[in-house]
């Protein structure tokens, strides 16, 4: 339980680079939304989610500084959620 | 009392802080007193169920009506389940013991949010009150049972709001207990104590805590809709605007199920501590045990749909269900298997805690082999919404935890209080509930196959003799239950000085002062290469 | 109640940075947990009316949307900018980042008022006349959804906004510092929660139709 190494400063630079990278991609879901995909629409919208999500817990919340442990209890987390969804369609596309 | 402080003259009952007498109690950021309040509360809480639960055996007697009418009945057994889930068995464990032993066990002097810790005992408070309300005021006492269904508990005239509040902060409590014990656990524990070397009870505990935050939400969040279905029509799970009420019933159980094992899991942890004490032997399979508490922890997360298996859900669901839930036995009975292997050859010590602790073994296989008839496809139609599976959950529930937290009050009750209580009546009281027990309970097994439904106030008179024994049952057990708690509060205030450590036991909390100093350890303990929880030899 | 006398034996100073950070994760799992549970609903009522919920997602306004994510991510910048700030030691830079992060969050607020407004202006809330008598089931849960996950949100952007306050207090009394910046690293952590949590509602109901 040794005290933590000194904490990491982010520069303001990087903030602003992710943020010119969610607003890129906000836009990008907007305009591939309006084009007619049919059923990849939410797919597509989804992964710009994922994406958008990743950069904000990776820079804007630090977890690229924090320790192993917790990177891991976040993963574990958002797994356990995708299995749940998973799970609970087990039922509906499968009812008759 | 009898042991003395060096820091400061008190142990953590006489310890005179800024507030006196009962505000000392009520504002204590000691995790101690807190697991303390939780305890009297928790026991209050308990009795009142009891109440509620003998009023209904008595309403068995006979068939027709005994004492109340079908309306009363369901608001009774509504009340009961809310009152011994949501109140009792969830908190149970962890808020009192964990509370009371989990940081001393680490080599901690607190939990790491102290003011966060008493929150959440406030909350329980809250909560309890808000539920109360829901009894006492408004158009009737909720009947919807205690797992709320819709379409029932949008449609049911009963004061329902209070209760679907108040279960809500009871789970907000519940969370902030387990984010607690979580950074607690992470954090505090004292130099030398690996993740290897913890306590097997501390370990469920950490298994326990995830479970709290990961599955109290889900539920804290289905309480709302179906709040808001009630005031603003929000449609959510009402068929007639297009909702699903079966989705209910599975945001329901994604928290309900993992709640069964919030309350086995701490249970299975202190009699993991109680078996090798007794037994003055190392645990066997120190690792298996741990295996099987993550395993527990996380498969049991993923087979809520066994409770709705004839609510209408596609097979493909059923099976899989049916299957994982076949698959979290295995766990369950990996430990089983490590307590009888710790007792084989071990120079056992006949006590109070281990009487408690070999027939909540006892009592566990019983309910988690009937648990499997439950989740086999085909036999659980067969006796789904019976006396069967009323019988099966209070084997685990009631049997399991309820047995596991008497193991653990008379384990570490001398710690606790700094007295022993009078063993010669713990014993018989143990035996006469025990037998109480099983009378009340064994009967339904019986009764559920031969067909009688859950949640009736009446019956076939076919069924009369079984719920005449298991009425008879019902005041046995509780016979027993006053037994113990007059003996317990007696010894508390009158017994004999107890020693720091009269079972001989190798954790940490054993090596402080009975009862502990206020911040647990004059000095940071610091565990070496050889010590461990469990190092006998 | 707690800093007095007796304080000391009560509460041993027991700050740590990593404990304070831990406990916020675990917060904020459960909060993902709870939108969790409402995104479960959703997908599980879209997948059973993905015809009617295209055609109910029509209804609302894509520029209010897209305009209050842009802010919202604005926002979630400047108040990550505070905490670097903030350890450099440029208290007042902090603060002045962490009082636009509030207006911020403000405006969002705003335009969430509009836009509910002109819903309810079309009759649009739930249980009301013209929803039940007017739109088939699908929209309805449709709406019904809407209203609760973005009322919730806004719920935690005024959560957010509080611990903000508690955060410019701190930082200005100098009790948040450089050496102690839990309050306001975990300030910041639930703000992105609040962020994080928008990523996803504004597709889910602005952008698929």
């Amino acid at each position: 339980m040794s005290e933590d190494k000194h904490h990491h400063i982010v520069p303001y630079r990087l903030y602003v680079i992710v943020l010119v990278a969610l607003l890129a991609l906000t836009f990008a879901s907007i305009g591939i939304t309006s084009i007619e995909l049919g059923e990849y629409t939410v797919a597509a919208a989804l992964l710009f989610a994922v994406i958008k999500s990743v950069l904000v817990l990776t820079y804007f919340m630090h977890l690229k500084y924090d320790k192993p442990y917790i990177k891991l209890m976040v993963a574990f987390v958002f797994a356990i959620f995708v299995v749940v969804i998973v799970i609970t369609f087990l039922d509906y596309l499968y009812r008759v | 009392m009898h042991t003395t402080n060096a820091v400061n003259g008190a142990n953590y009952l006489t310890y005179q802080g800024k507030y006196k007498g009962l505000l000392g109690w009520i504002f204590s950021t000691d995790h101690k007193r807190i697991g303390l309040l939780y305890l009297y509360s928790i026991a209050t809480m308990f009795a009142t169920g009891v109440l509620l639960g003998l009023a209904m055996k008595f309403e068995l007697l006979a068939p027709g009506k005994t004492i109340m009418d079908a309306q009363t009945y369901n608001a009774t057994f509504t009340v009961h389940g809310v009152i011994m889930i949501f109140m009792v068995v969830v908190p149970g464990l962890p808020a009192v013991f964990g509370n009371l032993m989990m940081p001393i066990m680490i080599g901690a002097k607190d939990v790491a949010f102290p003011k966060l810790n008493l929150l959440s005992w406030w909350l329980y408070i809250a909560g309890v009150v808000l539920v109360l309300c829901a009894l006492l005021f408004g158009s009737g006492t909720p009947d919807t049972g205690w797992t709320f269904y819709a379409p029932y508990s949008f449609k049911t005239g009963t004061n329902l709001l209070p209760a679907v509040f108040g279960a809500f902060v009871l789970g907000f409590s519940s969370i902030l207990t387990g984010l607690n014990f979580l950074v607690t656990i992470h954090r505090l524990r004292c130099p030398g104590m690996k993740w290897t070397k913890l306590p097997l009870f501390v370990w469920t505990l950490y298994g326990t805590a995830w479970i709290q935050l990961l599955a109290t939400p889900v539920v804290g969040i289905t309480l709302v809709l179906v709040a808001l279905e009630r005031v603003f029509g929000v449609g959510v799970f009402d068929p007639a605007l297009g909702g699903d009420p079966v989705l209910y019933q599975h945001l329901f159980w994604i928290y309900s199920h993992p709640a069964v094992y919030i309350m086995i899991l701490p249970a299975m942890g202190a009699i993991s501590e109680i078996i090798p004490t007794f037994s003055q032997k190392h645990i066997f399979g120190y690792k298996a045990i741990i295996a099987s508490t993550l395993a527990i922890a996380f498969v049991g997360y993923l087979v809520w749909g066994h409770h709705m298996f004839t609510a209408g859900m596609s097979g493909t669901a059923q099976y899989y269900f049916s299957l994982l839930t076949f698959i979290v036995a295995i766990p369950s009975a990996i430990k089983v298997f490590n307590w009888i292997s710790t007792m084989y050859k071990g120079s056992i010590n006949i006590q109070t805690p281990f009487y408690w602790a070999v027939s909540f073994i006892f009592v566990f296989m019983v309910g988690g082999l009937s648990g499997l008839v439950l989740g086999a496809l085909a036999t659980d139609i067969y006796v789904h919404d019976t006396a069967f599976v009323v019988a099966h959950f209070h084997y685990i529930v009631f049997g399991g935890t309820g047995f596991a937290f008497f193991a653990a009050m008379h384990y570490w009750f001398p710690k606790i209080f700094g007295r022993m209580y009078d063993k010669a009546w713990a014993n018989i009281g143990w035996l006469v509930f025990f037998i109480g027990f099983l009378a009340l309970y064994s009967p339904m097994f019986y009764l559920g196959m031969m067909g009688m439904p859950r949640r009736y106030y009446d019956y076939l008179e076919e069924f009369h003799g079984g719920n005449i024994l298991s009425t008879l049952g019902s005041w046995v057990l509780v016979t027993g239950f006053i037994i113990i708690v007059v003996n317990l509060v007696r010894s508390a205030r009158k017994g004999p000085p107890a020693e720091m450590n009269p079972w001989h036991s190798k954790t940490l909390e054993w090596t402080v002062t009975s009862p502990p100093p206020v911040l647990n350890f004059e000095k940071e303990p610091v565990l070496g290469e050889k010590d461990g929880p469990y190092n006998y030899d | 109640m707690a800093e007095h006398q007796h304080a000391h034996i009560e509460h041993p100073d027991m700050y740590d940075p990593e404990s304070s950070k831990i406990g916020m994760w675990l917060f904020i799992f459960t909060e993902l947990l709870l939108f969790g549970g409402l995104f479960i609903v959703y997908s599980v009522y879209r997948y059973l009316n993905a015809d009617a919920f295209h055609l109910a997602a029509e209804e609302l306004n894509t520029f209010i949307g897209a305009f209050n994510t842009v802010i919202l991510l604005v926002s979630s910048m400047t108040i990550a900018m505070s905490t670097t700030a903030l350890q450099k030691g440029h208290k007042k830079v902090a603060i002045a980042l962490l009082v636009i992060t509030f207006l911020i969050g403000i405006g969002f607020l705003v335009n969430k008022y509009i836009e509910w407004g002109v819903k309810f202006s079309h009759g649009i809330w739930p249980g009301s006349e013209q929803m039940l008598n007017e739109m088939s089931q699908g929209e309805i849960l449709f709406f019904g959804l809407y209203f609760v996950m973005t009322g919730l949100h806004a719920l935690h952007i005024i959560v957010g906004l509080i611990i903000m306050g508690f955060a410019m207090r701190g930082v200005a009394n100098g009790k948040v510092n450089a050496k102690r910046p839990s309050l306001l690293d975990n300030c910041g952590l639930y703000w992105h929660l609040v962020d994080l949590i928008w990523i996803f509602l504004f597709p889910l109901f602005y952008l698929i139709h």
